[in-house]
């Protein structure tokens, strides 16, 4: 199941020079540009582990395409996604976020329903990814 | 950068060009014309004093783009050029200055993406403890990308006499990405000439990359004298005739004494005329001054200099 997150999810996964040009299009905005990773992608995980610091203050999109691919090196089999964060006074928050790497196969969600007291269900979102240890997640089966 | 170029032309040129096959004849004039180095040049023509070897390597910068365009039109086969430079010369000859020229000109003849300027020195590269180098030059170069990284007195990332100095961690760091991502970023290295000789002796692999080592020569005494104009003329002043002749008889005292560093010490020995000027106007307080006195610069106020009295001294003593 092709998980849709973020920014330009529904379309075809974005090439490397459409993901340079989007960066390039938050710099010039003037937002710090970050990495993050995971292999847990339920839509409540909000907190991804990032790829080195934050990167202030640049000005040409090479720089994070070559953090990217480093870390394409290191977690190819993991979701990766790119961040632009607004640190001007009023925004202090992410603007933009898209995934930039998944891993070949998406195992997806389980729905679970609980039946509680009265009638009432509750209903809770499982990753199916999540039932294996860390790290072993999308590893080739 | 290469694909940006294509990219642009095919914005700008109408459709049944860019479907056209290469072609075979092209106008060289409307090519240079095109491409604004004439202007660009031009100005750095107006805007530095002197400097032949550097504006002949500019000039040879830009026709070496000119041409590539031309060679891209016709469909046969370019390469980037390096562009990687390193600066030496005395103190006082311009290398920073020209270095920080030097993005901007490349910008706008299309050899860098974004145009700015990063001014590093050892401090800004080289870490503290072990690992702390890597990232801290990493991130120096990441910001560099798209522009020009001046790492001004190089020669103090090598430090031989220590042997777990941790320059030499960042030296390799940056020659990787010098080699590696030439399209993204020009480097360009200054120091004196003497000592940055010796870097290059002890790190091989610098020399090599670098494909551009332009020395920069002193000032003559003519050339002082018109950057020392030129210095006033921004600032609003003006010498007076006397005091041009006499600031002309202090550049020539001024070169036989210690630790001269050529358009630095004009600047230096400008900013203590002014404070003399300044001194002199406002010691006769009961009169109407005008911009004309503001202005002058007079001989009295250049003959006070210190320099005076030592070249008479050492002359007397001879």
């Amino acid at each position: 199941m092709r998980v849709t997150q973020g920014c330009f999810s529904f379309l075809p996964d974005l090439t490397d020079e459409q993901i340079a040009a989007q960066v390039q299009y938050c710099l010039d905005k003037g937002w710090a540009v970050n990495i993050e990773f995971t292999d847990d992608p339920h839509p409540r995980n909000t907190y991804w582990e990032m790829w080195g610091l934050p990167m202030f203050d640049l000005r040409d999109a090479a720089g994070i395409m070559k953090e990217l691919a480093d870390c394409r090196r290191v977690y190819g089999d993991r979701y990766i996604r790119v961040s632009g964060f607004d640190s001007s006074h009023g925004w202090e928050s992410v603007r933009i976020s898209f995934i930039v790497n998944r891993p070949r196969e998406e195992p997806g969600f389980r729905l679970d329903r609980q039946e509680s007291v009265g009638r009432n269900i509750r209903y809770a979102t499982h990753s199916y990814a999540a039932s294996r240890p860390e790290g072993e997640r999308y590893a080739d089966q | 950068m290469k694909e940006d170029m294509t990219q642009l032309q095919e914005q700008t040129k109408p459709q049944e060009q860019t479907r056209e096959a290469p072609l075979a004849t092209v106008d060289l004039r409307h090519e240079f014309a095109d491409l604004g180095v004439g202007a660009v040049l031009d100005q750095l023509d107006a805007e530095l004093i002197g400097l032949k070897p550097v504006k002949t390597r500019i000039r040879e910068i830009a026709s070496l783009l000119l041409v590539e365009r031309i060679r891209q039109k016709m469909a046969l086969a370019t390469t980037f050029p390096t562009l990687h430079m390193s600066f030496t010369g005395n103190p006082g000859t311009g290398k920073t200055t020209v270095a920080l020229r030097m993005a901007g000109i490349l910008h706008k003849l299309g050899f860098v993406r974004r145009g700015h300027v990063i001014s590093v020195t050892r401090d800004d590269l080289v870490g503290q403890y072990i690992g702390h180098t890597a990232p801290k030059t990493k991130e120096i170069l990441k910001k560099a990308m798209g522009g020009v990284l001046f790492i001004d007195e190089a020669y103090y990332l090598y430090r031989p006499e220590n042997e777990r100095d941790y320059g030499q961690e960042a030296i390799e760091i940056l020659l990787q990405v010098m080699e590696q991502q030439r399209e993204d970023m020009v480097v360009i290295l200054a120091g004196y000439g003497d000592r940055m000789e010796k870097f290059f002796q002890s790190n091989p692999g610098f020399r090599s990359r670098i494909a551009h080592h332009v020395d920069f020569p002193d000032y003559s005494d003519a050339e002082l004298l018109w950057i020392a104009e030129l210095m006033l003329q921004q600032q609003n002043y003006r010498f007076s005739p006397e005091a041009r002749e006499a600031f002309t008889r202090y550049i020539a005292a001024r070169k036989t004494q210690p630790l001269f560093s050529n358009a630095r010490s004009i600047r230096n020995a400008l900013d203590r005329i002014r404070l003399r000027q300044a001194n002199r106007i406002v010691a006769k307080l009961d009169r109407t001054l005008t911009a004309d006195d503001v202005m002058a610069i007079e001989a009295s106020d250049v003959l006070a200099s210190r320099v005076f009295a030592k070249a008479t001294a050492a002359g007397e003593g001879r």
